[in-house]
């Protein structure tokens, strides 16, 4: 990666996007980069999308990524994933959660939802890393896991050690409310163990 | 639930624009902040309300929370507003004439340009505010800038004894970056002085300090020529040089490191001369400013040249890859962009209403009625102009839905003599500007159905208190105002007051079919909590009984996001006509049982499901 790192998180509102990417920067201060972080989310409790820039470096001016310039993009919704993909750099790398939030405009039938997002990044030469951060979410008994899951996952896409992420996602939530702390530690090995698995298959 | 005080030490912290201000504002001993919430500044004065060691609160809208801010500064104290850019608007009465009386203790006002409108209704430019007021304007660049100049503006507002505006943009406001604080001072207020002739604005007294304010601009003006905050960034490659300030000059900083900077922090009045000297100091002059072309239009008063809107964007943010390719238009080069693969289409993905909406009754009514025109306003139920209900026929500013639908009945031809007119506006709305738009619909007996949704918070913005939530800043307990009653003391008729639970959809129906129906100003009052603040509860969420849904997709219309649609199919009827059917699914994790969905569902195929596990979880 280059000497700037630039990640754009993106997926619905209410999807705990901000908050990863605040997990993220937490991890980057650590290490003592300077780091700038931002968001579009016009109205962003409410289903519209969301996206959130992190850019960490020496020196950081501009916090914000422009189309072929982020090295990791970070979906944690599908359609959300092909929807920000002209953002990635040529090399860059998707981490994408294979999870569908529809909008009501798709549920009226106005809008088609895409067939296979992923497939279809992966047809435009993207390296894309796909996984139902959702389902193992649910499967370790609550939905909003998933934020710590797609953590867990990109931390071996990072320029620096998974566990400077794994600390921060531990400091953060067991800050909050001690009691999770081992369930985001299972979330996040889970999400680590995922991508690799799917890397294998891949 | 007070929240406790539990400061950081002075320290290298991570902090948004706002939080920064925030941080700043305490430190300089500021006694009283006052703000209407607006996206993007509403975490100012929310992050302030913390340090319970000065006064915070919701002001009813920002006029009010500028002349809050204003009495604290005539008594001494250090004293803070904060408002997003159509709130300067509203709080512009007061500036203008305060900006003649002055100020005691020094006045701040962190002003927020929705510059790109991730959430407003226009996009404006409050440094021409600066202009019309008199009154000085400094535009930090980033987390860290907001801080110090936040501390520099209390300094200079106290020098020149002027309310000062801290220009920010959405890109200050809410980007994140490390900022070094310090520890906060204590400013004993000097006490109120009486003077008339200071503070009694009569044309007797006023007139006088016409002069003296003109005496202040001339002043900053020579400021504004020596200040610390205007600074030039020298750069080896002088083939051209950048004016710039605000969010901007970062984006310049990034795409053109080698290139001088004139660097705008104390942008108004702007230092002519010293521009003056650094546009000879380089090739060409470039105004990269968000969004109007302001200084560049001084700057070629003042017989500068310059380049400015001509080759960049008049709208929206000045972003890296936006100035690289005008720039190298203006030099004669071309710049390839990035590579990157082509943006993809994808369905239009809009904020909407949430699960279980009180607001979604309301606007799947309206939806099912003819002959209607609505009048809408500015919150969380500005989004029935979106999809399923497409609800919504105006959208204005803060209670223009009042005025404009007494206009619309007064104004109509025999066109409309039909149509029966319906206002929306929530609480908080109604109560920073909808009052007097409803006493003048009622004084001159206008024809319109006011649909008053109170949904006991400033939803939009994330569920703040005010005056109808019977909370103040901190969640402690306050008088709450009966909006039947207040309704009535502004003139309308009792029996035209109904107050309704928004998910019984025929109680809703009928109540407003009755009242449209009757010549008269009447107002219907809705009763159910936001979905997001504590005062609504969740019960037993539904399931859908896949044998018994017909597919006739009248839930859908409901508008309600935890229905998807799983199927469709068409079906030719015996009439011949062809149908579309929509089978359904309630995801019954984010279900919380508000039952609206099961209403029009005539083969009653909605039933209870068994409550899940994961409902604790996704709200919040
Ligand atoms: S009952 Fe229907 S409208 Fe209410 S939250 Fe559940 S799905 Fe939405
Ligand atoms: S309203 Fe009832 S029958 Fe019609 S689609 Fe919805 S669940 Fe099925």
């Amino acid at each position: 990666m280059s000497q700037i790192t630039n990640i754009l998180v993106c997926g619905v509102g209410g999807q705990g996007v901000m908050t990863a990417t605040e997990i993220l920067a937490e991890a980057a201060i650590s290490l003592g980069f300077d780091v700038k972080k931002t968001e579009v989310a016009g109205m962003s409790q409410r289903g519209g999308v969301v996206t959130s820039q992190l850019r960490f470096g020496k020196e950081i001016r501009s916090p914000q990524i422009g189309p072929g310039e982020a090295d990791l993009l970070v979906a944690f919704e599908s359609a959300e994933a092909l929807r920000w993909s002209h953002m990635l750099k040529p090399g860059g790398v998707a981490l994408v959660n294979t999870g569908c939030i529809v909008p009501p405009v798709v549920n009226l039938g106005l809008f088609p939802y895409p067939e296979d997002p992923v497939d279809k990044m992966r047809a435009l030469g993207l390296t894309v890393h796909a996984f139902d951060a959702t389902s193992i979410a649910l499967g370790l008994g609550n939905i909003r896991l998933g934020n710590t899951v797609m953590l867990g996952a990109s931390s071996d896409l990072l320029p620096f050690p998974a566990g400077v992420l794994r600390d921060a996602v531990l400091a953060r939530f067991g800050a909050r409310k001690p009691q999770l702390v081992e369930a985001n530690r299972e979330a996040f090995e889970a999400g680590r163990k995922a991508v690799a698995g799917e890397a294998v298959a891949a | 639930m007070p929240v406790s005080q539990t400061l950081p030490a002075p320290a290298r912290l991570f902090l948004s624009g706002n939080d920064a201000v925030a941080r700043a504002v305490w430190e300089a001993g500021t006694r009283v902040a006052a703000a209407y919430p607006g996206t993007p500044s509403t975490e100012i004065v929310e992050v302030l309300s913390r340090y319970l060691d000065l006064y915070t609160e919701w002001s009813i809208n920002e006029k009010v929370a500028l002349e809050v801010a204003l009495g604290a500064s005539m008594v001494g104290a250090r004293a803070f507003c904060a408002m997003k850019h159509v709130g300067l608007n509203v709080a512009s009465d007061a500036l203008m004439t305060m900006t003649v009386t002055g100020t005691e203790g020094g006045l701040v006002i962190a002003v927020a340009d929705d510059v790109g409108m991730s959430s407003s209704q226009n996009e404006q430019d409050s440094r021409y505010w600066g202009r019309f007021a008199h009154v000085p304007v400094l535009e930090p660049s980033d987390s860290q800038e907001a801080y110090s100049m936040t501390l520099a503006a209390f300094e200079l507002s106290e020098r020149f004894r002027v309310p000062v505006i801290l220009r920010l943009t959405t890109r200050i406001c809410h980007v994140k970056g490390l900022v070094q604080t310090g520890s906060r001072i204590e400013v004993e207020p000097a006490g109120f002085v009486k003077d008339p002739r200071h503070w009694v604005m009569v044309p007797g007294n006023a007139k006088p300090r016409l002069p003296k304010m003109l005496e202040r601009d001339a002043a900053l003006r020579a400021e504004t020529e020596v200040s610390p905050l205007n600074e030039v960034i020298e750069g080896s490659d002088r083939r051209i040089g950048f004016v710039t300030s605000g969010a901007a000059f970062m984006h310049v900083r990034d795409a053109f490191p080698d290139a001088p900077v004139f660097k705008l922090g104390l942008s108004c009045p702007a230092p002519i001369e010293r521009l003056r000297a650094f546009a000879a100091s380089v090739d060409a002059l470039l105004v990269v400013e968000e969004t109007e072309p302001l200084i560049e239009t001084e700057l070629k008063a003042a017989g500068i040249a310059c380049h400015g809107k001509d080759v960049l964007p008049r709208l929206h943010e000045l972003v890296p890859d936006v100035l690289k390719p005008a720039v190298a238009r203006l030099q004669g080069e071309v710049v390839e962009p990035p590579e990157h693969v082509a943006a993809q289409q994808v369905f239009p993905r809009p904020p909407t209403m949430c699960v279980a909406c009180p607001h979604l009754g309301v606007y799947y009514t309206l939806s099912q009625m003819r002959n209607i025109i609505i009048s809408g306003d500015i919150g969380c139920y500005t989004l029935g102009a979106g999809h399923p209900w497409n609800a919504l026929d105006t959208c204005i500013s803060m209670g223009a839905s009042m005025g404009t639908a007494l206009g619309m009945d007064k104004g109509r031809g025999a066109a409309d003599a039909n149509k029966k007119i319906v206002a929306v506006i929530g609480d908080s709305t109604f109560m920073h500007m909808g009052m007097q738009g409803l006493l003048d619909i009622t004084w001159n007996r206008g024809n319109v159905t006011v649909l008053l949704l109170d949904n006991r918070a400033v939803g939009m913005t994330g569920g703040q208190d005010n005056p109808g939530t019977g909370r103040d800043i901190h969640g402690e307990e306050r008088s709450r105002v009966d909006f039947a009653q207040l309704c009535e003391a502004l003139g309308v008729r009792r029996e035209r007051i109904h107050v309704v639970d928004p998910y019984q959809l025929p109680v809703l129906f009928k109540t407003i079919r009755e009242e449209t129906k009757i010549e008269e100003p009447s107002v219907i009052i809705t009763n159910r909590p936001c979905v997001l603040i504590d005062d609504y509860k969740p019960t037993q969420p539904y399931m859908v009984q896949e044998d018994r849904c017909t597919g006739c997709g009248n839930c859908v219309e409901v508008g309600c996001p935890a229905i998807h649609v799983t199927r469709r199919d068409k079906v030719v009827k015996a009439s011949g006509k062809e149908v579309d059917l929509s089978f359904v699914r309630i995801e019954t994790s984010a279900c919380t049982g508000c039952g609206l969905c099961v209403q029009p569902c005539a083969p009653e195929a909605i039933q209870h499901a068994a409550p899940v596990q994961t409902l604790q979880f996704i709200r919040k």
